[in-house]
């Protein structure tokens, strides 16, 4: 390979997963849009993805809890602690734990299942009988790891925060009252709605990566391993970048709330 | 009745590995054509560029005026409507009841009630003979079953041009006989186009129409079945006759000190030209030709043996004169 391959084949991969996305994108507004299917993966992906949110959730919450209740405390400020735990679980936590449970339980499913049709050759099948695969099978599947990205996010936010309080009053001795009180003090409305678009960005990055990588697979049942797994890695490399920019774009277009 | 098939100059290479290069036939309406060839010549890419799945690199595939090659992705779809393909595996969706499977393309294309359907889809399953097993998963039955519910997907929507991607493939002989069989009938009952992909021998020399042989990165012959048969043409003569003496190696083609090294004297004299397999009723197909027209036609005087009614072949039993040689034909 010469050099100039080796410069260019990242570039057109990622040259090429962009157009894919562009594809779907454009997908999703052809008729007719595929309810069923829709209905069955939206479903589907809860289901393998709930029950591991949930228990990620709890140590979660628990974790920032004990730093943040901690550091804290050093400062004299236990009142707050309360509005520290929510602010780190609803704009960080929440998105990353929902992140990371929809691109390993999420996206590898969805890997795994395009690549097997794959390498069964079903896509070509369907293809050949006239239905693109991208309309048929990826849309639906894109649109409902979004929407269970956002539902997730919820999830992670009231687990998490229920989990910190739990933490904080029963383990480090808070006062409930305080506690709950404090909550707003940091905490705007616009949080959730940064935390539901972080999520519908992630839910669309981790069913699209999944699904490129899954129609691409190559080389029998071996290529439907390796392309799972290079699924859920370079969603996670994708995830963490978007989590940061959609983070860095936040604090520069909502003002932090005046105390 | 089918559609003809124009292919001209096709060309395609993966990288720098040229897979074939200039293949130039036409696979005319309503016949059954072979396309044969070594393992790892590019018989099923040559396949997948038919439909449009791979695009050649250069070349056209003219179906109906359009050219397959070059035509946008929305031609490309409407134009997929005409055929129909097996798959090497049957390609059957792992989800879904064999039932499904069939009706999925009515389902997908068409406007017809579930009563309507389920007629359709009864027909082709009792063509292929699969009635019985509509509620069956494409992972409870045999390979043999899976290829002909294959089948019965690939003709549902009454194609012009049926493409089988090596139909032999992990079936005993017995089971190649009844696909062989069966391909010959629907031959004669739909007069689509069709196409084998396939590299076995017993196959080519008894079902189709017309041989081509890839070989080499092009193709090395493409005609009426008793040309191929009665040629001469090292490569041909070599796999059609499955002998080590000839151009095909082990791994790829001979050089030419292997080549040379061999004693062509010693080669066997060409077996004689098999009868044509005859639809189970025993009349011959519309597109068929009568055994030994080619022959008479090109003066071509076929191995000794030939065309003889030997009663082996299935639904051959119909006594059917061959044409003798110095007879008008």
């Amino acid at each position: 390979m010469s050099t100039a391959t080796l410069v260019t084949a990242p570039l057109a991969t990622a040259g090429k997963l962009f157009a894919f996305g562009a594809d779907v994108v454009l997908g999703v507004f052809r008729r007719p849009f595929q309810v069923r299917e829709f209905i069955q993966q939206a479903w589907f992906i809860a289901s393998v993805t709930i029950i591991p949110t949930a228990l990620v959730a709890i140590p979660f919450g628990a974790v920032i809890a004990l730093q943040a209740g901690s550091l804290i405390q050093q400062f004299g400020a236990q009142s707050f602690a309360g509005s520290a735990a929510v602010l780190a679980v609803v704009r960080e936590a929440g998105p990353i734990a929902t992140a990371l449970l929809v691109a390993g339980a999420g996206g590898s499913a969805i890997a795994a299942d395009l690549g097997a049709r794959k390498i069964r050759e079903e896509l070509d099948a369907m293809m050949v009988l006239g239905i693109d695969p991208i309309q048929r099978l990826v849309v639906p599947r894109v649109l409902a790891c979004m929407l269970v990205a956002v539902f997730l996010n919820g999830l992670v936010s009231v687990v998490g925060v229920i989990g910190g309080y739990a933490f904080n009053v029963v383990l480090q001795g808070g006062t409930p009252g305080a506690y709950l009180a404090s909550f707003t003090a940091l905490a705007q409305t616009a949080d959730l709605y940064q935390g539901m678009a972080k999520a519908l960005v992630f839910g669309f990055i981790a069913a699209i990566v999944a699904a490129y990588k899954g129609m691409h697979a190559d080389g029998g049942p071996r290529g439907v391993g390796q392309a799972v797994n290079e699924a859920v890695v370079i969603t996670f490399l994708l995830l963490f970048l978007a989590n940061f920019v959609m983070s860095a774009l936040y604090f520069q277009l909502v003002p932090a709330k005046a105390l | 009745m089918g559609v003809e098939v124009r292919v001209e100059g096709l060309t395609k290479s993966f990288g720098k590995q040229t897979i074939w290069r200039d293949v130039s036939l036409t696979l005319p309406a309503g016949q059954i054509s072979v396309m044969l060839g070594p393992s790892g010549t590019g018989k099923s890419v040559f396949l997948k560029a038919l439909i449009g799945l791979l695009k050649p690199d250069e070349g056209h595939i003219f179906i109906e005026g359009t050219d397959i090659a070059t035509c946008s992705e929305r031609d490309l779809y409407d134009i997929r409507k005409l055929f129909g393909v097996l798959f090497q595996d049957g390609a059957m969706f792992g989800s879904m009841t064999l039932f499904d499977n069939v009706a999925f393309p009515l389902r997908e294309h068409t406007r017809k009630t579930e009563t309507e359907i389920r007629e359709i889809v009864m027909e082709k399953m009792s063509m292929v003979g699969l009635v019985g097993a509509e509620d069956k998963l494409p992972g409870e039955i045999s390979g043999g079953m899976r290829k002909r519910a294959g089948l019965a997907r690939a003709l549902v929507l009454e194609p012009e041009i049926v493409l089988f991607d090596e139909p032999d493939s992990g079936l005993d002989p017995v089971r190649t006989a009844f696909i062989n069989q069966l391909i010959v009938d629907l031959n004669a009952q739909i007069e689509a186009t069709f196409l084998i992909v396939t590299h076995d021998i017993n196959t080519a020399r008894t079902v189709p129409d017309n041989i081509g042989l890839l070989f080499h990165r092009h193709l090395a012959m493409f005609g009426p079945r008793e040309m191929l048969l009665s040629s001469e043409e090292p490569a041909v003569r070599q796999f059609l006759n499955a002998q080590t003496i000839g151009p095909i190696g082990m791994s790829e083609e001979k050089d030419a000190d292997e080549l040379a090294g061999e004693n062509h004297d010693l080669l066997p004299p060409l077996p004689p030209i098999p009868l044509q397999l005859l639809p189970t009723d025993g009349r011959p197909r519309p597109t068929q030709a009568p055994p030994g027209a080619w022959c008479v036609a090109n003066g071509v005087t076929p191995p000794p043996g030939s065309f003889l009614d030997d009663g082996t072949a299935l639904g051959a039993s119909a006594s059917r004169q061959p044409v003798s040689s110095g007879g008008a034909a």
